[in-house]
């Protein structure tokens, strides 16, 4: 058993990356999520395993310094919360144009503007659709416990060099704020320099030796015919995480005659629903969607066959139900029921959503 | 005919050679317009790197603007940053990679305009990058708009009627304030258009990598150029015109020649 340490979820994003031997931080202080960049200084990362922490100037500079530093074929990573991540869209494009592995990390909060500093899922479809301009996705994937999101900046990692593409882990204010028990990861050496040669020379800007062409980090192209070419490779590599790297967790949907889907912190207030639900004598299951791009389609589309009706769950305005209702196809009912403005939904109150708009009574 | 095809061969032989385009320079044809500077600079540039050696240890950062594709001209590994965050993707590369040489390169809108923050922060930490400023006023890429340097009374494609100042606000200046910040250990203004200038600004570019080397701080050579595209007058015509208009507003020579501030020096007493 690794160690046993009771953190916060922010704090947890430090030490993981520390611990899974990434090579550099780049970030801007933004509420929810300061304690990241405020755990590393204070752990002093350089010293122990040479891994860089840089405070920049902007949300624009962090995911440019990423941008520069992902290019060299390190693992790095910056951390944000929503109006910042807005800020990172230009940057964030310009990664997945370029093919490049990083991760971000959004503690989201409420908006539109400047909005709330109150834990949200206001900001899915930025996530999950592109988000900044042109066609691409992230790989997104949606802790609910801070163990998770322990567990997922070394899954990021794994996943983003895999298929050469930017992660987010899309996280809240709340799953950033909160303390639970926490198992850490051991420590993992960062790669040196002649490891990241191995592992990435055939693409990546580490000086070229002479026994090979240049290699040059872009996204610019500017014949079609080649634009296209490239558009078209990003989409296959999309359809392969797509059928290959969808993870979610079922809990009570066999026997489930209505399914809650929710994410996140919603997922976890869901989980009490469905026990309220159960002790009405209603059989209800949870499907959490651990990623939300490459998304659970299949398995939901499968439940429909099944099933009376889905309730999707969400702090935002209904934006992952469009998702769930794109999987459904129309074969049972689909509804929404959420909170805004940085509100989270007591369980009771999704159990009420649940009787009112779908089971009836 | 044939005495002379003769005498040339025997002229042709590796004592003999006093000339050649660097090895460091690819043989792609350079999609500059005629009589711009920047195919010079990058001449220099690839000549400094072959001359030191460090061909397999530099990474260039090229911008949007008309250097776009520098990376297609300049045989090493290179990223090709969004517009104006140059200095931020150089300072990335820097920080994981300490021991590389790393220089961006960019114009007057790239690093004056949309990337003031990145340039001046980037030099104010001292970065240890060397970064090649090409300022020929105005944006050559997108067919010749207003740029930060563009002078005043000076004709664009969105200042049709001369730069006015009450519309347009002043030149900026941004080499004088960059040699305020004690991030820069070395701010020099340079220019290409005599073979005596050309001389210069390579040594100031030898200069600035050395300064590099030796992580003084950040090295930044500010390179005046000509876009006669742009400015819709002859190769000749467009030198002629900057040394009367941007030369007196744009002196030439070192406004630092140094190293970065010593931090020791100004920590707080507590």
């Amino acid at each position: 058993m690794g160690e046993l340490r009771l953190m916060k979820g922010n704090e947890v994003i430090a030490e993981a990356a520390i611990r899974c031997g990434c090579d550099g931080y780049f970030g801007y202080p933004i509420t929810p999520q300061s304690e990241v960049m405020e755990t590393l200084m204070n752990r002093r990362p350089w010293d122990e395993t040479g891994m860089v922490v840089l405070q920049a100037e902007s949300e624009v500079a962090s995911i440019n310094m990423v941008y520069g530093a992902a290019g060299s074929g390190k693992k790095v990573m910056t951390s944000s919360s929503s109006p910042g991540i807005s800020l990172m869209a230009e940057g964030i494009s310009y990664l997945a144009g370029a093919e490049l592995p990083c991760l971000i990390v959004n503690v989201q909060r409420g908006g539109p503007g400047l909005g709330t500093i109150q834990p949200s899922q206001a900001d899915y479809f930025q996530a999950t659709k592109g988000g900044g301009h042109g066609d691409y996705r992230l790989i997104v994937l949606a802790p609910a416990s801070v163990q998770e999101m322990n567990d997922f900046v070394d899954l990021s990692f794994e996943l983003a060099f895999k298929y050469r593409n930017p992660v987010m882990i899309l996280s809240d204010g709340a799953i950033g704020q909160m303390m639970e028990k926490v198992e850490l990861a051991d420590y993992k050496p960062r790669w040196t320099d002649e490891e990241v040669k191995e592992i990435s020379d055939s693409w990546a800007a580490i000086g070229k030796s002479p026994d090979r062409e240049q290699n040059i980090i872009t996204s610019l192209e500017l014949e079609s015919d080649r634009m296209e070419r490239n558009n078209i490779r990003f989409q296959a590599k999309y359809q392969k995480i797509q059928e290959n790297e969808v993870r979610f967790e079922a809990i009570d949907c066999d026997d489930a005659d209505y399914v809650i889907v929710a994410f996140g912190s919603a997922a976890r207030v869901c989980q009490k629903t469905i026990q309220l639900a159960r002790a009405k004598g209603h059989k209800v299951g949870l499907l959490r969607p651990i990623t939300l791009f490459p998304f659970p389609t299949e398995e939901i589309k499968k439940m429909a066959g099944h099933v009376k009706g889905f309730l999707s769950v969400e702090m935002n305005a209904g934006q992952m139900v469009e998702d769930v209702r794109l999987a459904v196809n129309g074969k049972v009912p689909v509804e929404y029921y959420g909170r805004m403005g940085g509100i989270i939904p007591s369980p009771d109150e999704v159990e009420k959503a649940l009787e009112q708009k779908l089971i009836g009574g | 005919m044939a005495e002379v095809a003769e005498n040339i061969q025997n002229i042709i032989k590796p004592e003999n050679l006093v000339y050649q385009k660097s090895p460091v320079l690819t043989d792609k044809v350079m999609h500059y317009c005629p009589g711009c500077s920047h195919g010079v600079v990058h001449k220099i540039i690839a000549e400094v790197i072959d001359e030191m050696g460090i061909q397999e240890d530099t990474i260039g950062v090229s911008p949007v603007g008309c250097s776009v594709f520098a990376y297609n001209y300049i045989d090493i590994d290179w990223h090709e940053a969004a517009h104006g965050r140059a200095p931020a993707v150089a300072t990335g590369v820097k920080r994981v990679f300490p021991n590389k040489f790393v220089f961006s390169y960019q114009g007057d809108g790239d690093l004056a305009a949309i990337g003031t923050a990145e340039t001046m922060h980037a030099v104010n930490r001292g970065e240890n990058i060397v970064m090649v400023f090409i300022n020929n006023a105005i944006y050559g890429m997108t067919g010749g708009q207003m740029a930060p340097t563009t002078m005043v009374g000076q004709v664009t494609a969105t200042t049709p009627h001369g730069r006015n100042v009450d519309l347009n606000g002043y030149p900026l200046k941004i080499t004088e304030l960059i040699a305020q910040l004690p991030g820069a250990a070395y701010v020099t203004r340079q220019s290409v258009q005599t073979p005596a200038a050309v001389r210069k600004t390579k040594k100031a570019i030898r200069k600035a990598f050395e300064v590099q080397a030796n992580k003084k701080g950040t090295a930044f050579v500010e390179v005046v150029a000509t876009c006669n595209s742009g400015w819709k007058i002859s190769p000749v015509e467009s030198n002629e015109w900057m040394e009367e208009h941007m030369f007196p507003f744009y002196p030439l020579g070192d406004l630092k020649d140094g190293e970065k501030e010593d931090p020791e020096a100004l920590k707080m007493n507590v």
